[in-house]
């Protein structure tokens, strides 16, 4: 018993076609459209590169730009084939690969829903990724003199501005790494002597962030020089204080703002293999139903069109069946029980 | 005396309807695109309203889009025209309606060179407008209290990072403002008390500028304060140093911007004055060479077609004249009425 059977004439059969064909060239455009994002995605995060460690994975953009290119093929191929079965001579021509190109598309379809999934899932490894690369931005913050950093200054400060945010976790990662270049530091004050003296390592330390981190919407002038000691400034909390300067560190704000970006193109590559499923659900249909026309001399006449010829529980026993003929080689036991695979 | 008279064969006149149709619909899309630059300008202008005194300036692209809405008609009608210009039987009958379509064709095509010229020559009312509102500005700046002025600081630091620059004239017009709210100054302190005592009126001033002055293309951290004095910071020279604040005023920054965006504007609607007026002129002639047409049984013979039946100089005292008249009898009427 056939799966979805639906009767069809020659006026119904024709407007199938018409329409899968107008649909196709939309899936063409939707595959466009991927391209477009993988391109997009992978200048974007080009432009962040320097915040990243070096070894992050372009993986889901060039994937993406792959599958675009292979559904713009795909579903032009697709629409050809919709447009040539309005003609049954050129049909015939392509009814003997018409079922591979069906496995294919089924395949196909497969790699886009796992291309939406690696979307969304991309968001962990990039966590990682910025935890490391903005850490060493920070350290790198006041090598202004050294040849391959001198331009980490500027970055990390547009960005701060740009993004909204301040330091890796939050503006406390700024307390902890010495970001005023020793060349704008006189040695011979005693409270750069006191505040070298008072550490390890020998870094100038203070409680202080850079001018990228103060907020626009702060009611009154910046506070970038000691932040935590609240006799310092007139009238000042620095637990209550919201406004001074950004309190969200910048690992997150670019989370977040990628993350958004992965989500939105994860659900419309979805969107697009729900399209893609619809076109080739349709293309099954013009495929049985211009294969089993009532009276095969007259293309007029009337024909039914399914999705399976058998249900979904015997059709996947059926392909079962065959992998194991396949995988056990072909003897002359298997090649009497292979007479009953179907033939579509 | 005709102006720039031209011989018409048929074939001629079928070319230049055709070439006429074809140009229209150009000139249609060139209206539309005017249109979209008004609004597109229209919207910059609005965006930095807050640092504006006045909206004079809004005049160029208000003309904009009025030129460019009325050219749509304009050329819709011209296009409509050269298609009944090859039936010599439907083209009498957009006779009474040539003469009010040539005066508003007229009138827009001349609107659309004034807003070019308008963009260029606006910039001095641009820059006194900016000059007043930037002051104003820096002078609220502190005022975050204050319905009505509690985002101006938030604007103005805004600003000054998008256009990367620093107060009105240069980065000096802060010092010479209260830039601090007296909320936030500690008035028992002798600092502050001196500071206040120091000029007439009781303003904090002092030789510092707000964070958004800072360009982060300086190698050093931002000096926000006691900037003229060199020796509170170690290896600093004001007089030298151009990395640490931005240099250019507010004023020259916005008023660079918005010039370069009315210039290439200009360029464009210049462009689509042309295309236009040169639909105009090919309409001119292809009505003037219709018009000898008009009522001869061979609609195929060679006319004649002009720009101006007479002179410019006749044609201009044939439509001055009938205003003269009207304005002298007015005083004629006044006079008697006076005896």
């Amino acid at each position: 018993m056939a799966l979805m059977v639906v009767k069809f004439d020659l006026k119904k059969r024709v407007k199938l076609a018409q329409f899968l064909w107008l649909m196709y060239w939309f899936s063409v455009m939707a595959g466009v459209l991927v391209f477009s994002m993988g391109l997009f995605f992978k200048i974007e995060l080009r432009k962040r590169s320097e915040m990243m460690d070096n070894n992050e994975s372009h993986f889901v953009p060039n994937l993406l730009i792959a599958v675009g290119l292979l559904a713009c093929g795909i579903n032009a191929m697709g629409g050809k084939i919709c447009y040539d079965s309005l003609d049954p001579i050129k049909f015939s021509r392509w009814k003997p690969m018409l079922k591979s190109f069906l496995v294919s598309c089924v395949a196909f379809n497969c790699l886009l829903v796992l291309t939406a999934l690696l979307c969304f899932l991309m968001r962990i490894p990039l966590q990682f990724t910025l935890a490391e690369g903005l850490k060493n931005a920070l350290k790198f913050y006041k090598d202004t003199d050294t040849p391959g950093r001198c331009y980490m200054k500027r970055t990390l400060d547009q960005m701060q501005m740009e993004f909204r945010c301040c330091g890796n976790n939050n503006f406390r990662d700024w307390f902890e790494i010495q970001w005023v270049s020793n060349r704008y530091l006189d040695f011979s004050a005693k409270e750069v002597k006191d505040r070298i003296g008072s550490n390890v390592d020998g870094k100038y330390l203070m409680d202080a962030v850079p001018f990228s981190c103060c907020n626009p919407s702060s009611p009154r002038p910046c506070i970038q020089y000691q932040v935590t000691n609240n006799t310092a400034h007139y009238s000042y909390d620095h637990h209550t204080e919201d406004l001074n300067i950004w309190k969200r560190g910048c690992r997150d704000a670019l989370i977040s703002y990628y993350g958004g970006m992965m989500n939105t193109i994860g659900a419309l590559v979805l969107l697009v293999a729900i399209l893609e499923v619809i076109v080739m659900i349709g293309l099954q249909y013009v495929n049985t139903s211009l294969s089993n026309l009532v009276n095969p001399e007259d293309p007029e006449s009337e024909s039914e069109g399914w999705i399976l010829e058998k249900t979904v529980k015997e059709t996947f026993t059926d392909i079962m069946d065959k992998m194991k003929a396949m995988s056990k080689g072909n003897t002359v036991e298997e090649g009497g029980v292979d007479g009953v695979a179907t033939v579509s | 005396m005709v102006l720039m008279k031209m011989k018409f064969p048929f074939e001629k006149r079928v070319k230049l309807a055709q070439c006429l149709w074809l140009l229209s619909w150009m000139a249609t899309l060139a209206g539309a695109f005017t249109f979209t630059l008004g609004c597109f300008l229209k919207t910059e202008l609005r965006r930095r309203a807050e640092v504006m005194d006045n909206t004079e300036i809004h005049a160029v692209p208000n003309t904009l889009m009025i030129v460019g809405l009325a050219s749509l008609g304009i050329n819709y009608f011209a296009g409509r025209m050269c298609q009944d210009a090859l039936d010599a039987g439907r083209f009498p009958r957009w006779k009474t309606f040539m003469q009010p379509y040539w005066g508003v064709s007229l009138l827009f095509t001349l609107l659309m060179l004034t807003a070019v010229i308008m963009s260029y020559a606006m910039k001095g009312n641009l820059e006194s407008s900016l000059k007043i509102g930037l002051k104003n500005g820096i002078r609220f700046y502190k005022d975050t209290d204050t319905p009505g002025r509690c985002f101006q600081k938030q604007t103005i630091d805004r600003l000054q990072m998008e256009f990367r620059c620093c107060g009105n004239t240069d980065f000096k017009d802060w010092f010479e403002v209260q830039w601090i709210s007296n909320r936030y100054l500690d008035f028992s302190s002798k600092e502050v008390k001196d500071r206040v005592k120091s000029n007439v009126d009781g303003r904090y001033l002092f030789d510092g500028v707000p964070f958004s002055c800072c360009n982060p293309s300086s190698p050093r951290p931002c000096i926000q304060d006691r900037l003229t004095n060199n020796s509170a910071h170690y290896s600093y020279e004001h007089q030298t140093e151009e990395l640490n604040i931005y240099i250019r005023g507010c004023r020259e920054a916005l008023v660079n911007y918005y010039m370069g965006l009315m210039n290439t504007i200009g360029a464009a609607v210049l462009s689509v004055f042309l295309v236009q007026s040169s639909v105009l002129v090919s309409l001119r002639y292809l009505q003037t060479a219709m018009e000898a047409v008009a009522g001869q049984e061979n609609t195929e013979i060679e006319t004649e077609g002009y720009l101006l039946e007479k002179g410019v100089k006749e044609t201009i005292m044939e439509y001055v004249t009938p205003v003269l008249v009207f304005l002298q009898l007015n005083q004629v009427g006044s006079e008697d009425a006076e005896a």
